[in-house]
C-alpha cells in the first residue's frame, strides 16, 4: 500500500504552506487589514497632529516624533497580539482548526503558518508606521548600526512574546465574536497605562509600577530608544533606556507565553467535546 | 479485519446520556449508512470514530487503531466531511483543494478531485461566493483530496435542492465505486436508501434497528393489500400477500377495483422505529 511506505509531508513544509494560505486570507479579509492594520498609523496620525509642539525643554525634538516612535509598540501588539488571537479564535469558530485536526497536518505547521503570518505583516505594519512617522513627524531614521541592532532584537522579542501570549489568549474568548473585545480592553489599558497613547513621563508613578509588569511599556521605551535623541532618555521613569532590563522583561514575557501557550492551545472550542 | 468495529460505545454530556452503548460493524468496501432524527447522537458517534471527541466507555477500532490514540499516519488514511464547515471563505476552490493535498503523503490529484466534484467552472471562485450546495462538494473534495481509505460523511446533503442531491449521490456513488469505504450519517431516509448497502437506525443514542434498506425493520415481513367493493374501501396486513390476491381475484367479483399491494415504505418502518423509542 502506497500510503504506507510515503513519508507524510514534514511539519515545515506544511508550516510554510499553511503560510502562504494565512498571508492571503489576511489581505483578502478587508475589514482586517483596516482595523488591525491601519489603525495604529490612524491613531499615530491623529495623536501626532494633536500634540504637534516641541517637547519641553528639547527644543529639537516635537512630542508627535516621541509617540511615533513608542506607537511601534502599539503596531506590533496589534498585528502579532490582537490578530493572532481573534485570527486563532476565528479559526476555532469557522471550522479551520477542526479541519486540520483531521488531517495528518500538525498543531506545529498551525503555528509555523501563524508566524509566517505575523512576521508579514507585522513588518508591512511597522514600514507603514515608520513612513508616516518620517513623512509627517519628521520622526528620523537612525544612521548608526548600534541603533538598528536594538532594533532588532527588540522586534524579534516582542514578536515572540507578541505572539505567544496572543496565542494563548485566543482561548480566553468564548466565540470569535467576543475575542475583539476581551482582547482589545487589556490591550488599550495598556498602551495607556504603558505611556503609548499618552507621554510616560506625565503617568503617576503607581500606574507606571502596574504597567511595568506587562511588555507593552519595554517595548515603548525600547522604540524610544532607538528612533530619539539619547537626551530624551531623562523623560523614561528610570531616568535611563535600561536596555538589558528591556531584554530581561521581554524574554521572560516570552517563556511565560510558551508556557501559557502549551497549557491553554485548544484545537476546538468547549462546545464540540 | 473490518474497517471499524465498535463495541458498547458510550457517551455522555454531562446529565445527558447521547450515545447508550452501540455496536457497529463496517466492512472494507460498503457504504454504512447511520440513520436518525436530530439528537439521536449520529454526530457524537461519527466524531468519536473520527478521533475528534472521547468516549466514556466501550472498544473502538477505526482502520484497526484507537481513535482517541491515533497518529498522523492514521489521519491521512481517513477523509472527514464534518456536519458543519465555513472556513478558508476567502480562498478559491482550486487554492484550499491544493493546499489541504499538500498535507497528505499520497494526494489524489488536485483538478481531477475538483472535477470529480462538478467544480470545474467553480475552481477560481472565492468559497463564500459558492452555494450551499456547492460548498458542501468542496467539503467533500476535502475530505477526499488525500486519497482516504475511509470516508465520513456527516449529513452531507442538508440544504440542498433536489437537482443537488441527485448529483451529489452519483459523486457517492463514483467514490464507492473506485472502493472507498463511507460511513454516512442521514436525516433522509430516501439517502439512505438510495445510497447504503447497510444500516442502522439510531434513536436516543441507541441502536433500534440495523440490516440493509430492503430488510430493515422487518421491511419484508408484511405487506398491505387495499381494494374497494361494493362495501367499501379495505386495507389488511398480511405476511403472504398471494394468498389474499388469489381469493379476492377468485370471486369474480366486477365491483373489485383499486386493488393494490405494498410493500411498506421505509417512511412507515422509521417513523416506528424513532417513535418506539420516545
Ligand atoms: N458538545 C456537546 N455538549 C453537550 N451536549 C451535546 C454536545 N454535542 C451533542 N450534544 C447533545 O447530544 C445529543 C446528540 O447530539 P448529536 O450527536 O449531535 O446528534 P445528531 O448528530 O444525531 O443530530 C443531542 O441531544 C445534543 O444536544
Ligand atoms: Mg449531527
Amino acid at each position: 500500500m502506497t500510503t504506507l511506505t510515503v513519508p507524510l509531508p514534514s511539519t515545515l513544509r506544511t508550516g510554510l504552506s499553511r503560510g502562504v494560505v494565512e498571508v492571503k486570507q489576511f489581505f483578502r479579509e478587508r475589514d482586517a487589514v483596516v482595523f488591525t492594520f491601519a489603525l495604529p498609523s490612524c491613531i499615530l496620525i491623529m495623536l501626532g497632529f494633536i500634540f504637534d509642539e516641541p517637547l519641553d525643554g528639547y527644543a529639537d525634538v516635537h512630542v508627535s516624533q516621541v509617540f511615533a516612535a513608542g506607537m511601534i509598540a502599539y503596531g506590533i501588539v496589534s498585528t502579532a497580539f490582537i490578530s493572532i488571537g481573534v485570527g486563532i479564535s476565528g479559526d476555532r469558530d469557522d471550522g479551520t482548526l477542526k479541519r486540520l485536526r483531521a488531517t495528518p497536518a500538525t498543531a506545529g505547521a498551525y503555528l509555523i503558518g501563524k508566524v509566517v503570518l505575523v512576521t508579514v505583516t507585522t513588518l508591512a505594519e511597522i514600514t507603514l508606521m515608520l513612513a508616516v512617522g518620517v513623512v509627517l513627524f519628521d520622526l528620523r531614521l537612525p544612521t548608526d548600526a548600534g541603533r538598528w541592532l536594538t532594533f532588532g532584537w527588540l522586534l524579534a522579542l516582542s514578536i515572540v512574546a507578541c505572539t505567544l501570549l496572543g496565542i494563548a489568549a485566543s482561548s480566553l474568548a468564548r466565540s470569535a465574536r467576543s475575542a475583539p473585545a476581551v482582547l482589545n480592553l487589556p490591550v488599550l489599558a495598556l498602551q495607556f497605562s504603558s505611556g503609548i497613547f499618552v507621554s510616560i513621563a506625565a503617568l503617576p508613578a503607581a500606574m507606571t509600577a502596574v504597567s511595568s509588569l506587562f511588555p507593552v511599556k519595554w517595548m515603548g521605551q525600547g522604540f524610544r530608544s532607538v528612533f530619539l535623541p539619547d537626551g530624551l532618555a531623562a523623560q523614561e521613569v528610570a531616568g535611563q533606556w535600561e536596555h538589558g532590563r528591556t531584554a530581561l522583561v521581554l524574554a521572560a514575557w516570552c517563556a511565560l507565553g510558551l508556557v501559557l501557550c502549551l497549557a491553554t492551545f485548544r484545537w476546538t472550542d468547549r462546545r464540540t467535546r | 479485519m473490518a474497517v471499524i468495529e465498535v463495541h458498547g460505545l458510550r457517551k455522555r454530556y454531562g446529565r445527558h446520556q447521547a450515545v447508550d452503548g452501540i455496536d457497529l460493524t463496517v466492512e472494507r468496501g460498503e457504504v454504512f449508512g447511520l440513520l436518525g432524527p436530530n439528537g439521536a447522537g449520529k454526530s457524537t458517534t461519527v466524531e468519536i470514530l473520527e478521533g475528534y471527541r472521547p468516549r466514556d466507555g466501550g472498544d473502538v477500532l477505526v482502520l484497526g487503531e484507537d481513535p482517541g490514540t491515533a497518529g498522523r499516519r492514521w489521519r491521512a488514511r481517513i477523509g472527514v466531511v464534518l456536519q458543519q464547515a465555513n472556513d478558508s471563505a476567502g480562498l478559491t476552490v482550486r487554492e484550499v483543494v491544493r493546499h489541504v493535498a499538500g498535507f497528505y503523503p499520497a494526494p489524489r490529484d488536485p483538478d481531477a478531485v475538483i472535477e470529480l466534484c462538478g467544480l470545474s467552472d467553480k475552481a477560481d471562485a472565492k468559497l463564500r461566493t459558492l452555494s450551499g450546495g456547492q460548498r458542501r462538494r468542496v467539503d467533500v473534495a476535502l475530505g477526499i483530496v488525500g486519497g482516504p481509505e475511509l470516508l465520513f460523511l456527516d449529513e452531507p446533503t442538508t440544504g440542498f435542492d433536489p437537482q443537488a442531491r441527485r448529483q451529489f449521490w452519483s459523486l457517492i456513488r463514483s467514490l464507492a465505486a473506485e472502493g472507498t469505504t463511507i460511513v454516512l450519517t442521514s436525516h433522509y431516509l430516501d439517502e439512505v436508501e438510495a445510497l447504503a448497502g447497510r444500516l442502522v437506525v439510531l434513536a436516543g443514542g441507541r441502536i433500534v434497528a440495523s440490516g440493509t434498506p430492503q430488510t430493515i425493520g422487518g421491511r419484508t415481513e408484511e405487506s398491505t393489500v387495499s381494494w374497494r367493493d361494493a362495501d367499501g374501501t379495505h386495507q389488511v396486513s398480511v405476511a403472504d400477500p398471494a394468498v389474499l390476491l388469489g381469493e379476492l381475484t377468485g370471486r369474480d367479483d366486477p365491483h373489485l377495483t383499486d386493488l393494490r399491494v405494498q410493500r411498506r415504505s421505509l417512511e412507515d418502518v422509521y417513523l416506528d422505529l424513532i417513535g418506539e423509542s420516545r
